[in-house]
């Protein structure tokens, strides 16, 4: 991921090994740095095999041994690091630039089209060549000068060789530090590279061809040959598909564009903060997907998919930043400026002198330093004041100071600490208050500033005032902010066992609600809304930050926690009646259907019609039409069901042949191609909006909108903000569902086995934040971590509130059971806790059939809801048959009920045969009598077979004995 | 209708209170057959005379809509019989069928039916019939509202009828105006048949929708009779519940300073009184410091108070409370309560 910088790793053999993966923007290259039988060798795909690193230097021009250590580093260990490698290009006898040169040219691959032109180089020069342009290519060079790029090896083996000494200093593939996030502008601008590049070869061939013509008449204009569709025809076809074929770098990527869901207001928000990496997902690996400790503050820990994407694709926490590509030649001044002592200067014993340190910005080396930490100060002091971008990092690593300006790293803003004294004082965070002072203010005067991962190790960061000491460079914005804007709806996550939090995450993006304020003016294909959305009762920091305080997705329904009737196991709830008459939890499902009045080549159109009438002239419409206008369009507020006609259309029959007049053909000219509605029998939808657009295909493209309301049912799922999803195991009328002291009857039940296995307290702090946010009048807020700052109500305050309405203290309730009408044994945990109604309801999905339609070919039941498809017996049910011995039930299964056919076989030689209609009898295939023709029933499918088998010349002959 | 036996103590306390422990409600059942204590030689038939001395109701709270009252000497299954009677089936009307004649507002046609459904309408439903599901509805068993809303901007005046309430709602005496399509036919007018009562929403101010200028909503709405069993929207009460009559007692003697510390625990609940020289605390009314009983239920769980204090609740006397929606006088539902409880006993009787 990370481009231009030493990676030091360990490869299969368990030796050091260093990559460099190069990029500059018009090149890529990887560089890779290996130990092998006690050597240094490098390796790019240029090469057959790995080269000895001290050939290579010798190909660069160090030839004498004693440069190379010194470029490696003379101090006695390292210096017996280096020695083998250098006795091995002597026994390889490589003493001069040309012997190495040659030597290495000798490993170059050639690649196919150079031998083709037949265009002859010498080896060395060849060799130069690479050596200048493909090794290390990001390294700047002039003219053949390969100092920098020496130098830049030397360092390589250099940190290799303390990795070797040192384990420690190897770096983690996993770490953020070392990755780099892509950006839209960054793949846009790559893909628009890409197209450009194309549209000047396609004008260039163009040009060439036409040119090349030698009887041209007319001049030749060039701008008539670009062709202006290319650009946009390639932006359009990525987006959409998601598919980035980059041809100059062999980039073929999937997916990097996606359809923002818009199921949720929280399904939206929660895309747009998605990271996806760019690692196998087949891979069972732990590595990449672990939550690693740099990720602390960038990326959010509970938001994950569960699953083969597990710890793959992540999301961003609440105060991330994304950094873009900064310049870096004035940072390249500054250093300068700063007394860093230029690249030229320097020769390796500079390097290993104690004290001093190589300074580097974006993976280059710009030169040392002799007084490190003041030049880091300067650095930092000029950033807090503005001089510098706020996002450039500068950090020390590895004996190397690193400055950072490059696009992709994640970042996040500290409140900065001199001597563990926070710059943001009251006086500031009243001037927020009174609108006085804003985020940007803070930055520009130096009281917070951009952290990225590398220089988030390089500080001391408390994460509460409390913690702050004389060492505290940093002090936490808000410990809540390392959570992402989906976990952080969660009220008292840190109350939660971790799973819990991630499921949440998942859930709460399938919860209906209000999905944004333009949402009636909407067209989707499909949309849930709440009909009575609430705002929770137990908020947190983040939900008043989102805005999900005004487009919630759930009601705070009143949760009694205890048994009930039994339609209550394995996580199911009973719901009161009462409450879904009162609108708990009802839902309106807007589908949208549609159709194009398409134009054809011969100028024919498609048309609209009025629907037909009722003969008798009464001037209704037939039953079918009913719901249309007479503009052949349904009618808003209609109600429709299944079967029914909502656009009148009908289609020339023929489009092709060119006609007189195109559009006034007679009504004989069309056929009807209507619309019908397709729904669960007895299910009414109501027409909501007809919307008439045109677009690319069409010139007028209707759209309508369905809508259905729906009451929650029997087998609705349901779910709280702590991951613990039920569905509706029985609904109860309230006279039937127990009563509190002062009346109150809970809207829901939910078994108390939920919570020993889950261990969401978080929950059960919700119940009774809740609930004393209801006795007291006042939203509680339950933010992440927020006790000790105040922004999440203690189980003691709230217990005390709940104590001073006369309730138990940890919300316990005196109910009577409405059946009996005597006292409950048990104090029943009762209070409200918000509930999502999630999208997946039985409406949509419960599905039975007993005769249906068939395929074709295998005459089988067809699979599937959508097809009103058999419910298969799967090949574990047959097991069970075959092992209880139920072979009569499994002969009707798999074969009776399923595509019974009635086969003619010649006895003789065991072929199927047929029946003959005229003769009344079944035929043999080979001499057409009917004299040895047996019948029997075998499936469909099972002919099928043997048929195909005889159109690949096998002969399947069937044995048929009495028994 | 507990004919006073000679029971021990214990067994007597066991059979009246429900014990609130810190945990759990022991004794809470009130089910006992006639001859549990035959052997000690009590006998707890039910007896009606006995029942007429020791029942009794005292109203501790009346207005219109909600009255509490104190039911004594009853069993728990005649309580809890008027309770679901009252939720679930004492018949009111309530619109149920909406016609739209044109709605360009942003609320759903169904959602907004929805909601006029829920509001509570003045109208006395003895008046009226149950309408079957094919009976075609008439003056005797439907009420036909109106609701024509228009929200409109002037410069001068800004925007009015931005806001639909329930007292938009118009009675429609005559019955529909477009019976051709509603098949709602009346043969007279409703005024004779309501004695010269006026139909009415019980509150003119409960929003239904909002509006923009230009939109509009105009809509027939027929009410019927129905059950809250059917649906909420019939059901007469916002609730209706009842509790035990609490009770804290001291088991033992609490003196000195043992006496004041409990006083200041419990103000009011408990107070001290000078007796044969030394402080002994005493309890007051139990119902008059409910939002203490919490806290003599958790107090009797530590260690200190565990044999001295209990908090428990007498299963015969129950606090009634029924909230009326305001269609009926609360009082009035409970009548109706015992007339529906009469009537099922009447036709269990004539069926037996």
């Amino acid at each position: 991921m990370l481009k231009n910088r030493i990676i030091i790793d360990f490869d299969s053999n368990g030796e050091v090994k260093a990559t460099l993966a190069s990029a500059t923007h018009d090149r890529k290259s990887v560089t890779n740095v290996m130990f092998t039988k006690g050597r240094f060798n490098v390796k790019i795909n240029l090469f057959s095999e790995e080269v000895n690193a001290a050939v290579v230097f010798k190909a660069m021009g160090v030839v004498s041994d004693q440069e190379i250590v010194q470029l490696v580093g003379h101090e006695g260990i390292i210096a017996s690091h280096i020695a083998p490698t250098l006795h091995h290009a002597h026994e390889l006898g490589i003493f001069t630039q040309q012997q190495a040169l040659t030597y290495i040219g000798n490993r170059i691959r050639q690649s196919p089209k150079q031998q083709l032109k037949g265009w002859k180089r010498s080896k060395a020069d060849e060799a130069r060549d690479v050596l200048a342009n493909v090794l290390l290519c990001h390294v700047p060079m002039k003219r053949f000068n390969f100092e920098h790029k020496v130098t830049f090896l030397g360092l390589t083996i250099r940190r290799m060789i303390s990795a070797q000494l040192d384990p420690s200093l190897v770096d983690s593939k996993d770490y953020y530090g070392n990755k780099r996030l892509e950006l839209a502008g960054n793949l846009l601008a790559l893909l628009f590279e890409d197209l450009f590049k194309r549209l000047n070869w396609e004008l260039m061939r163009q040009a060439d061809s036409t040119l090349s013509k030698s009887n041209r008449a007319g001049m030749f204009d060039i701008s008539r040959s670009i062709r202006q569709d290319v650009i946009t025809h390639g932006f359009e076809h990525s987006l959409a598909s998601g598919n980035w074929n980059i041809k100059r770098f062999k980039v073929e990527r999937k997916g990097v564009s996606q359809v923002l869901s818009r199921l949720s207001f929280i399904a939206a928000f929660g895309m747009m903060t998605r990271v996806t990496s760019n690692v196998d997902k087949g891979l069972k690996l732990a590595g990449p997907r672990a939550l690693h400790p740099a990720q602390w503050g960038m990326l959010c820990p509970a938001d994950t998919p569960e699953g083969e994407g597990c710890g793959l694709t992540k999301n961003l926490a609440l105060l991330t930043h994304v950094t873009n590509d900064d310049e870096e030649d004035p940072l390249t001044r500054l250093a300068y400026i700063f007394g860093v002592e230029p690249w030229g200067l320097i020769r390796g014993t500079d390097l290993a002198r104690a004290g001093a340190i190589i300074v580097m910005l974006n993976g280059n080396v710009l030169g040392v330093h002799r007084r490190p930490r003041s030049f880091i100060n300067a650095f930092r002091a000029l950033r807090r004041a503005g001089r510098v971008g706020e996002f450039v990092s500068i950090s020390i690593k590895h004996e190397c100071i690193l400055i950072s300006c490059d696009g992709g790293r994640v970042c996040r803003p500290l409140i900065i600490c001199d001597a563990g004294v926070p710059r943001v004082r009251q006086e500031h965070i009243e001037a927020v208050k009174a609108g006085k002072m804003d985020f940007n203010d803070f930055l520009r005067r130096g009281l917070i500033e951009y952290l990225d991962v590398n220089e988030e190790n390089d500080c001391n960061i408390a994460l509460d005032e409390k913690f702050c000491g004389p060492l505290t460079t940093h002090l936490e914005v808000e410990p809540f902010t390392i959570l992402g804007v989906v976990a952080g709806l969660v009220p008292y996550p840190h109350h939660n066992q971790s799973p819990r939090n991630t499921y949440q995450c998942a859930m709460g993006k399938q919860a209906m609600g209000n999905i944004a304020f333009n949402q009636l003016k909407r067209m989707d294909t499909l949309l849930y809304l709440l009909c009575y959305p609430q705002r929770p009762l137990l908020t947190t920091q983040t939900i008043e930050l989102v805005g999900f305080d005004r487009l919630g997705a759930g009601q705070n329904a009143v949760v009694a926690v205890m048994s009930y009737s039994g339609y209550d196991i394995e996580d199911a709830i009973v719901m009161n009646k009462a409450g879904l008459d009162r609108g708990f939890g009802r839902c309106i499902v807007l589908r949208k259907y549609g159709a194009n009045v398409k134009r054809y080549m011969n100028r024919t159109m498609d048309q609209i019609r009025g629907p037909p009438l009722e003969a008798g002239g009464t001037g209704t419409a037939l039953h079918r039409y009913r719901v249309l206008e007479s503009d052949g369009l349904p009618a808003v507020g209609e109600r429709i069901g299944q079967g029914d006609v909502f656009i009148n259309k009908f289609v020339p029959r023929n489009t092709r042949d060119t006609l007189a007049n195109p559009l006034s053909m007679g009504e004989n000219f069309y056929k009807a191609r209507a619309e019908t509605f397709k729904c669960g029998p007895g299910e009414q939808y109501i027409v909501d909006r007809v919307l008439l657009t045109e677009n690319e295909d069409s010139p007028i493209c209707i759209k309508v909108l369905m809508r259905h309301t729906r009451v929650p049912e029997l087998g609705d799922k349901f779910s709280s903000r702590h991951g613990q999803k039920g569905v509706v195991g029985n609904i109860v009328s309230q006279e039937d569902m127990p009563f509190g002291e002062n009346g109150i009857c809970p809207d829901l039940i939910m078994n108390p086995h939920g919570f020993p296995s889950r261990m969401t307290v978080g929950k059960m702090i919700e119940l009774i934040g809740s609930k004393a946010a209801v006795l007291s009048g006042r939203f509680h807020s339950g933010t992440a971590f927020g006790e000790p700052t105040g922004l999440a109500s203690s189980v003691a305050e709230i217990s005390e509130t709940l104590v001073a309405h006369g309730f138990n203290y940890c919300g316990k309730d005196f109910l009577t059971s409405g059946i009996t009408g005597e006292p409950l044994q048990g104090y029943i945990f009762m209070g409200p806790v918000y509930y999502q109604k999630l999208k997946h309801m039985v409406l949509d999905k419960m599905h039975a059939r007993a005769r249906g339609p068939r395929m074709v070919l295998t005459r089988q039941p067809t699979e599937g809801r959508s097809r009103d498809g058999g419910l298969r017996l799967g090949e574990m049910e047959r097991d069970c048959l075959i092992a209880y011995g139920a072979s009569m039930l499994l002969l009707e299964r798999l074969m009776i009920s399923s595509d019974k056919f009635e086969v003619h076989v010649d006895t003789r030689s065991g072929l199927l045969g047929y029946y003959s209609a005229s003769r009344g009898c079944a035929v043999s295939p080979l001499d057409k009598s009917s004299k040895h023709m047996a019948s029997l029933t075998i499936p469909y499918a099972c002919k099928l077979l043997f048929q195909e088998l005889q159109g690949m010349n096998i002969v399947p002959r069937l044995r048929l004995t009495d028994l | 209708m507990i004919s006073e036996g000679e029971l021990p103590d214990r067994l007597k306390a066991q059979f009246e209170y429900v014990i609130c422990g810190p945990d759990i409600n022991y004794h809470t059942t009130s089910s006992y057959s006639a001859g549990t204590f035959t052997p000690s030689g009590v006998d707890y038939t039910w007896n009606f005379d006995a029942f007429k001395q020791i029942f009794k109701i005292d109203i501790t709270h009346r207005d219109d809509d909600t009255i509490e009252f104190d039911m004594s000497g009853i069993n728990v299954a005649v309580v809890n019989a008027f309770r679901r009677i009252l939720i679930s089936e004492v018949p009111t009307m309530a619109i149920e069928h909406v016609f739209f004649v044109n709605n360009t507002s942003i609320i759903a046609d169904e959602v907004f039916a929805h909601r006029l459904g829920l509001v509570p309408l003045k109208v006395d439903p003895r008046l009226f019939q149950l309408k079957a599901e094919d009976d075609a509805p008439n003056e005797t068993n439907t009420i036909v509202f109106k609701l024509s809303a228009k929200c409109t901007a002037e410069k001068s005046v800004g925007v009015s009828g931005d806001k639909v309430v329930s007292g938009d709602l118009q009675w429609l005496v005559g019955g529909s105006e477009m019976p051709d399509e509603t098949a709602c036919r009346f043969s007279v007018g409703q005024q004779e048949l309501l004695e010269g009562q006026r139909i009415d929403v019980v509150h003119k101010d409960i929003l239904l929708a909002k509006m923009r200028p230009g939109q509009e909503i105009l809509l027939e709405a027929h009410a019927i009779k129905g059950v809250g069993r059917e649906h909420a929207k019939w059901s007469p009460v916002a609730t209706a519940w009842y509790r035990l009559h609490p009770e804290v007692i001291l088991l033992k003697e609490v003196e000195g300073a043992l006496a004041g510390k409990l006083v200041q625990e419990l103000p009011g609940l408990i107070v001290s009184e000078e007796h044969m020289g030394k402080q002994v605390a005493k309890v007051t009314s139990a119902r008059e410091h409910e939002g203490l009983l919490e806290k003599v239920r958790r107090l009797s769980g530590e260690d200190e108070w565990k044999d001295k204090l209990q908090l428990r609740k007498r299963k015969d006397r129950f606090i009634f409370t029924i909230e009326s929606v305001g269609i009926y006088k609360a009082e009035e539902l409970f009548m109706e309560a015992i007339d529906i409880l009469v009537q099922k006993c009447d036709n269990l009787l004539a069926s037996l």
